[in-house]
């Protein structure tokens, strides 16, 4: 059963398309992952999902309602949150959560037994009296996480949710998101973190307003990179990338760190030529090359540059 | 619904409990303006600083002088005996203005001749120039008819005045500015704090990003706007009321009018600022701005262009229709109505309705901005 089915939804502004006949359907209680860069219409997307923006054309579906038609309707079905702190720091915790719950038409038993749900699943138990501008980072992010669910809708959209929280308090709130998708809730999220991806059922990436890409972490590794990733570690760095990118037998190469990542189609050919390049052509020293398991971040460059050399041809 | 708006408006008391600069401007700013323009402000000349060139020295010139310093107008501050010494004391501000009674005047007056008194008044501020003309004029005309009837009185005739004038000033009968003023005040005040407070807590919301929360919630922005203005309205009531009491102790100004009639017009003014505030907050994006514009489309018209000060009956034809610009001109003349005259809806029912349909084009203009926000 799907609980989002989105229908070439397109939005223009202006002579600008930022959003480009996208369809995708996403599944009840999965975790689906929405990746793109900054300005690929991520965002744009996503406020035309949560019903505040209306289409230029197309519609999507979500909980059931069209959210061309029907965005009042849309917005009971949902929760969100933000990269922006949603929740009034000049607020206390149990104000907040008050105010939160009597916007969602909250009241008396309800709202007390979502009230507990929501300290307990921010660890703030006893300390309702607290101002949230108070709270460390992690926990402010949690909090607003229990918060966006606390009407308990069946789809929640989550827009960066962990911009600037620490590792650990990140791996805290993915544990949360795991919870909340497990009890069959719906899990739309936006990340710039790779690692992050790793963790949704199913990724789309979209670049430049048009889904470029989609399906599992494994899927996205196997099906769009057949070529074999050769990890280089030399001396001369920068030259050899220069050198590297050169040669038409490389498709593609990219820097991690101090390695270079060079995409070859076949894995003992390819050693042969970096060797003879490199070494023999132009003595640089090699320290190692190793085959290695793409990332997802190998994919995503790989389809990010294959779209934006097609997009300009 | 209704748990919608009571969760926004009990929300927004709550911020501003802890807001604590906000609620020192809601309330202290109007003492302030309450004082100043009370006191400060005050049109009404009294205590003119005069200096008396006597070259006469005549029983006459000194009983002019005292039937001048009699009345709290005029205030004695000092005798010259040379010409020169005139611009100095102009132009030091020692005093308003200086009379000169002329060598010969007492002479002249019992020899049937006609005698010129002259009188040098700092004409820099022109207001106060022309009152202090007005009343030497009077006080002179009296004195000389005073004369008049001694003379006329000792060769056995009656002095006749073929027209006399009795001024009888209704409302207002000692014509004290503060009476017109306060309730000036009062709408300035209102409109001032309604639009200011109603505007940065709207734009509050923008520029922390928690609007973006509630927009992807079932809260529509009506109930939003309900809920925020309901709080905003209840403290501009209480400060209206403050106001009053704060007149009535200080100026001894009353209510002739019905109360209920009073603040249910207050309710419609209100309505209207608010109004204004929600066009201003849709327009800025920070505080900072909607701050200053609120400021800038609620205090400019209220004071220029509303009839608090200037009367709008003397100004050009152009500028009278710009008055409609600001809901304070409609409930200026309600306010005074009320307050002054004791009047009831018969006098002044078309304001109400002019303040509904300013009302009406506030809210059609608020719901195009918000309907374009929704596109774009």
């Amino acid at each position: 059963m799907n609980s989002i089915e989105v229908n070439k939804l397109t939005k223009k502004f202006g002579s600008f398309t930022a959003v480009d006949e996208i369809s995708f359907n996403v599944r009840q209680g999965e975790i689906f992952g929405f990746l793109g860069a900054n300005g690929a219409g991520k965002s744009t997307a996503i406020r035309m999902l949560c019903g505040i923006l209306e289409p230029s054309a197309g519609d999507a579906m979500v909980g059931g309602f069209s959210v061309m038609n029907q965005p009042d309707k849309v917005k009971t079905q949902i929760g969100y949150m933000s990269q922006k702190f949603s929740l009034y720091n000049d607020l206390t915790v149990e104000e907040n959560i008050n105010f939160y719950g009597g916007v969602y038409g909250l009241y008396n038993n309800k709202l007390a037994e979502r009230k507990r749900w929501v300290l307990k699943v921010a660890y703030l138990e006893g300390k309702q009296k607290l101002l949230t501008a108070s709270l460390p980072g992690g926990i402010k992010q949690r909090l607003a996480l229990a918060i966006a669910v606390i009407h308990e809708p069946k789809i929640v959209f989550l827009d960066e949710p962990t911009g600037g929280v620490d590792p650990i308090s990140r791996r805290n709130f993915w544990d949360l998101i795991n919870e909340l998708s497990q009890s069959g809730v719906t899990v739309f999220v936006t990340t710039h973190y790779l690692d992050e991806a790793e963790f949704c059922n199913t990724i789309t990436l979209i670049n430049a307003g048009r889904i470029i890409a989609g399906g599992s972490s494994k899927e996205l590794k196997t099906k769009y990179l057949s070529n074999t990733i050769l990890e280089v570690e030399c001396s001369r760095v920068i030259d050899a990338l220069d050198i590297l990118s050169k040669e038409k037998w490389v498709e593609e190469t990219s820097i991690f760190g101090n390695y270079i990542h060079v995409s070859v189609k076949d894995e003992s050919e390819g050693r042969k030529q970096v060797n003879k390049v490199l070494a023999l052509d132009n003595s640089i020293n090699i320290k190692r090359i190793d085959k290695i398991v793409p990332t997802l971040e190998d994919v995503f460059i790989y389809l990010l540059e294959k779209d934006t050399k097609k997009n300009a041809d | 619904m209704l748990t919608r708006i009571k969760a926004v408006a009990k929300k927004e008391v709550r911020q501003l409990k802890r807001d604590k600069r906000m609620l020192y401007v809601l309330f202290i700013f109007p003492i302030i303006l309450l004082v100043l323009f009370g006191y400060a402000i005050n049109f009404d000349v009294h205590h003119i600083k005069m200096v008396v060139y006597d070259q006469d020295k005549s029983f006459d010139s000194r009983n002019f002088i005292n039937t001048l310093t009699s009345s709290d107008y005029f205030d004695l501050v000092g005798y010259i005996n040379d010409e020169s010494k005139i611009r100095n004391i102009l132009d030091t501000k020692a005093a308003q203005c200086v009379i000169v009674f002329p060598r010969d005047m007492s002479k002249k007056f019992y020899s049937n001749q006609n005698v010129s008194i002259q009188v040098l008044i700092d004409g820099v501020d022109a207001n106060t120039a022309s009152l202090i003309n007005s009343y030497m004029t009077l006080a002179v005309a009296s004195y000389s008819q005073k004369i008049q009837s001694e003379i006329l009185a000792v060769e056995g005739q009656k002095a006749y005045i073929p027209i006399d004038i009795h001024p009888s000033f209704w409302f207002n009968p000692e014509l004290v500015s503060t009476f017109f003023l306060v309730p000036g005040l009062i709408v300035m005040i209102l409109i001032i704090t309604a639009v200011v407070s109603i505007s940065l807590s709207i734009v509050r919301e923008k520029e922390r990003g928690t609007v973006e929360q509630l927009n992807v919630s079932p809260l529509t922005s009506l109930e939003m706007l309900v809920g925020k203005t309901i709080p905003y309205v209840v403290i501009s009531l209480i400060i209206a009321v403050f106001i009053l009491v704060a007149g009535y102790i200080l100026f001894g100004i009353t209510i002739k009018g019905s109360i209920i009639l009073l603040f249910f017009s207050m309710l419609l003014f209100l309505f209207a600022s608010l109004n204004l505030g929600i066009i201003v907050s849709s327009i800025a994006d920070t505080q900072q701005v909607a701050f200053q514009l609120s400021t800038l489309v609620s205090m400019l018209p209220s004071m220029l262009l509303s009839g608090f000060v200037f009367p709008i009956e003397s100004m050009p034809k152009a500028i009278q229709v710009i008055t409609n610009i600001t809901p304070a001109k409609f409930f200026m003349i309600i306010l005074r109505d009320i307050m002054l005259k004791g009047v009831g809806l018969g006098a002044f029912w078309h304001q109400i309705v002019y303040l509904v349909i300013f009302s009406l084009i506030l809210l059609l203009l608020s719901a195009i901005i918000n309907k374009r926000a929704r596109t774009a």
